[in-house]
């Protein structure tokens, strides 16, 4: 097949989901830095989230399974660690997605003080943190004290 | 980034990290299923994940820099008590759960100012580790800092186990902030931080928590130290006997 273009390969990686949270792609999540062609190999660069994160296997056999998929035949995946991943990289839409899915997106400064974030469900300020470790290291534990719901808040990083 | 020589100093620092995040790793993910609050429970396996991601990390450039084709699954399952470099405090039974977060507190104290000053490592790959790794203790930290003082100053109860904790591990952080000319050398490269600059760190924020906990640390007593040397406790062999068991019975088993 024709080589396809750099532009080509960030629309197939856009339909990669996360594992964990599939309402969010790749892409969305901002892992995948870079993507070049180097002679005959497609070379993309991606980021972990957490280094703890159990999903960081399981997104580079699925980035490299999609572009398979599409033909490629010799997708190289790099890991680069720095600057490391920060959830300012999630896209617009990445964030409108998680909170559509019931997740809060991470609020700039609210790193590990425990301050409200908004309840995804119903939009009320009046939050408190259950823990801060929710279902998945890069997601805290809150609760709603208006319409009473748990909800996993995207800790900024 | 150019690929250095192999160089030894570097080598045993990078098994120290690694090795320190395994076991404590190792050690809290005991706890999966067992500690006293969901949320306790579920924040115990996190912290157990990122140590074990830090791990990886570690252990993978300690592999990449001895240049012997080791990999972090070679160096974490194929090497005997001796060859860890692990601090001795993660190594100890994890006791009650305030002795656990005890523990907990005092690795955290020395793991955040220790990863910030990596994060300006002049060695790039030492710093890409670093700057990952930090923001997740930073996170560990500020969780155990918070219990300790929640328990230290709760009940006559709690406040007797976290003292009781304190004092036992108190003498194993002497090994915690000790240091050896391999380590000193690479902070005169600029390659880690001075040791006095973490151990000034440590002090700071372990007394201002312990003040806030009313809980006070041991005036005099032992001082343990050989963790950087290979000298452990005997609790050591204990855990990699379970953790090694199957790569030992089974060599090169792959799932
Ligand atoms: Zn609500």
């Amino acid at each position: 097949m024709a080589r396809p273009s750099v532009e080509q390969v960030w629309d197939w990686l856009a339909g990669v989901p996360d594992p964990e949270i599939p309402v969010v792609s790749v892409v969305d999540l901002g892992i995948v830095r870079d993507v070049e062609w180097q002679g005959e190999e497609l070379v993309v660069t991606v980021t972990p989230t957490y280094s703890g994160c159990p999903a960081t296997g399981v997104i580079q056999l699925d980035i490299e399974a999609r572009l398979r998929e599409c033909g490629v035949e010799n997708p190289r995946l790099v890991r680069r660690l720095s600057p490391p991943w920060t959830t300012a990289w999630i896209s617009s839409g990445g964030r409108a997605r998680l909170e559509s899915w019931g997740i809060a997106p991470p609020v700039e400064g609210r790193a590990s003080t425990g301050l409200p974030v908004p309840c995804p469900r119903c939009g009320s300020g009046r939050t408190e943190r259950i823990s801060e470790f929710g279902s998945t290291p890069c997601k805290a534990a809150y609760r709603c004290v208006d319409c009473l719901e748990p909800f996993d808040y995207f800790k900024c990083l | 980034m150019g690929a250095p020589s192999p160089d030894a100093d570097l080598q045993a620092f990078l098994l120290r990290m690694g090795d320190s995040c395994l076991i404590l790793g190792h050690r809290i993910s005991e706890w999966c299923g067992h500690a006293p609050a969901l949320e306790d429970d579920i924040a115990m396996a996190n912290v157990a994940l990122d140590l074990i991601g830090h791990t990886r990390l570690w252990l993978e450039l300690a592999g990449e820099v001895e240049g012997a084709g080791r990999s972090a699954d070679d160096l974490a399952f194929l090497r005997d008590a001796d060859g860890f470099r692990n601090v001795l405090l993660v190594e100890l039974p994890n006791g009650d759960f305030g002795n656990t977060l005890m523990r907990q507190f005092l690795f955290d104290a020395w793991h955040v100012p220790k990863l910030r000053g990596l994060s300006a490592s002049s060695d790039t790959r030492v710093a890409g580790v670093a700057q990952t790794a930090v923001r997740e203790a930073t996170y560990h930290l500020s969780r155990s800092t918070d219990l300790v003082v929640r328990l230290g100053d709760g009940t006559a109860e709690s406040h007797r186990r976290m003292q009781a904790a304190l004092d036992r591990l108190w003498p194993y952080t002497f090994d915690l902030l000790d240091v050896d000319d391999a380590e000193t050398a690479l902070a005169a490269a600029g390659v880690v931080p001075q040791a006095a600059e973490v151990a000034g760190a440590w002090h700071d924020h372990v007394e201002a928590a312990l003040a806030e906990a009313t809980l006070v640390a041991p005036a005099d007593g032992p001082e343990h130290r050989g963790g950087r040397s290979g000298f452990h406790t005997e609790h050591l062999g204990y855990i990699l006997a379970e953790m090694q068991f199957l790569q030992r019975a089974y060599p090169g088993a792959v799932w």
